[in-house]
């Protein structure tokens, strides 16, 4: 079981307590969304699963993440395995300034994967799964810059696959993207959900509706509510939370 | 309708600009023709493949190749102590130190490069030369390695500062991109903040090229005033830059072809810098593109 687990999760950055108190099991392959205004810790609980806020100047934390019954804060996980198992894409699409070949590879290349025939095969059922193969199959060795904007991102999702990671976080994937490339996105989430657990973060409510079986709604850095997608939205039981999906504020 | 203080204010910046175009035009135009002058005695040909440089003496030779080998030995030295310590510490505050420690410590780098040349050149006859003296037998009081080194400790805030603009200049998204996918802050700087900083770390190093071969004071104080022509970096040798210095202090009679040497060896000095920092200048300018 892939469950993603957060027990009693706070976290500051400074004097800032940017989220406060969180539990919630996320269930291994579903879409679960995390939603709420802007600030309110959404992205930044989302990046604890892959302990890319490390990197952030004075972030603490306290409470447990768990992956697999591990606690991936515990000081002897190794966070670059933790990475390869929990994939990550991002806001913007940020393809390295590669070609379209280099990038979906360069994660086999980093663990030392160098033979030319299976790295052939990774980048082509990466690129697959990724609903890119078709577009991109004549013009791998061209520029990742040459792509549109969701193609790349389509492409960064390609890449994150390519180390067959279990769990794929996404920071508000669509945000960047025109409605066509939105919509061949979800469609790609919708069927990658089959094999992979994936936590999304969105700012907009219809993508939440349309893509997710679970939501959860975040406010000024505390879990509000959290429950299937349809009573989230059709019947939540916090006033907040349906200020928040009506568009009442937000 | 704009009134005539306006218009004269307008007027004097733009003659502000055409002074410096002018004199560098003056310059280029008193170089080309003391050359040509030059050339009319000594074929071009043997001014570029001779091996001995001699026009001081009554034997007169042409052969511009021992300052120019002097040349490129001094700078490939310099460059080779400058290059691996730039980049390491340009790697190291851009990935490693934190910020505070950044801010603090680049502005403390680049006043190495504030440091009077003639200063490092009286640094390297007394001191770095007596030094290597000490464990290179037969190394001679001036010599081509000793002032390399200095000339290197010396653009090394050139190669750092600008390498670490470089790196800077890297989005941070490529780096999230990176950490996200398992790399390592090594496997992160050197699969893609190196590569995506190559243009502007490669402008750092033409750059600091350009700075050591246009160098004269350290050399002319350090490297002697032989002109060898050798790659041994033990025995002195002279630099074109040197050799300049030596005539003009000189008690050369004017319009003489003594006299003319200095144009035409300026010319070539003039030549490799140009190309350099062009070449540099149209790196910069593609990798300000790239990310946009």
């Amino acid at each position: 079981m892939n469950q993603l687990i957060a027990k009693n999760v706070n976290v500051w950055y400074g004097e800032n307590h940017a989220i406060k108190d969180v539990s919630m099991v996320i269930e291994p392959y579903q879409v679960t969304a995390l939603i709420g205004p802007s600030g309110c810790g959404k992205s930044t609980f989302l990046r604890l699963f892959n302990r890319m806020n490390d990197y952030i100047d004075n972030f603490r934390m306290e409470g447990e993440i768990l992956i697999n019954e591990t606690n991936i804060y515990d000081p002897t996980v190794n966070t670059e395995a933790l990475r390869k198992k929990v994939g990550m894409v991002f806001q913007k699409p940020n393809p390295f300034p590669t070609s379209i070949y280099e990038n979906v590879a360069f994660g086999m290349k980093i663990q030392g994967m160098n033979k030319k025939s299976e790295l052939d095969e990774i980048v082509e059922t990466s690129l697959r799964k990724a609903v890119l193969w078709d577009e991109v199959k004549d013009s791998l060795k061209k520029s990742a810059f040459s792509l549109s904007g969701g193609q790349q991102q389509r492409l960064c999702i390609a890449r994150t696959l390519a180390v067959e990671p279990e769990v794929i976080l996404m920071d508000e994937p669509a945000s960047a993207l025109d409605p066509i490339s939105t919509s061949k996105l979800e469609n790609l989430i919708f069927e990658l959900k089959k094999s992979y657990t994936i936590v999304i973060v969105t700012h907009n409510m219809q993508q939440a509706g349309r893509i997710s079986d679970q939501t959860a709604f975040f406010f000024m850095g505390k879990l509000i509510e959290y429950d299937s997608t349809k009573k989230m939205f059709l019947k939540p039981t916090h006033l907040q939370t349906q200020n928040y999906i009506t568009g009442r504020f937000g | 309708m704009r009134r005539p203080k306006e218009k004269l204010i307008e007027k004097l910046l733009a003659m502000s600009g055409w002074l410096t175009i002018l004199t560098t035009l003056g310059i280029l135009v008193i170089l080309v023709y003391e050359s040509v002058q030059f050339f009319a005695d000594v074929s071009v040909w043997e001014f570029l493949t001779g091996t001995e440089w001699t026009p001081l003496f009554s034997k007169k030779e042409f052969g511009i190749l021992p300052l120019l080998t002097a040349t490129l030995l001094t700078s490939v030295i310099a460059l080779l102590v400058a290059l691996p310590i730039g980049l390491s510490i340009a790697i190291y505050l851009n990935e490693y130190a934190n910020r505070k420690f950044r801010s603090t410590v680049k502005p403390m780098l680049e006043v190495l490069a504030s440091v009077p040349t003639v200063v490092y050149g009286f640094f390297a006859l007394t001191i770095i030369t007596p030094f290597l003296q000490s464990f290179i037998p037969g190394l001679a009081g001036f010599n081509s390695i000793s002032p390399g080194i200095v000339m290197g400790i010396m653009i090394i805030p050139m190669i750092s500062s600008l390498s670490e603009d470089a790196l800077f200049a890297v989005p941070k998204s490529l780096r999230d991109a990176s950490y996200g996918m398992g790399a390592t802050r090594f496997q992160t700087v050197f699969r893609v903040l190196i590569p995506s900083a190559s243009s502007g770390i490669i402008v750092s190093i033409i750059l600091a090229i350009s700075r050591a071969i246009g160098e004269t004071m350290i050399v002319a104080i350090a490297a002697g005033q032989q002109p060898n022509f050798t790659f041994n970096p033990l025995v002195p040798v002279e630099t074109i830059t040197t050799y300049i210095v030596q005539v003009s202090l000189g008690d050369v009679p004017r319009d003489s072809i003594e006299y003319r040497t200095i144009f035409a060896a300026g010319m070539v000095l003039f030549i490799i810098t140009f190309v350099m920092n062009n070449v540099s200048l149209w790196l910069k300018r593609k990798y300000h593109r790239q990310y946009e």
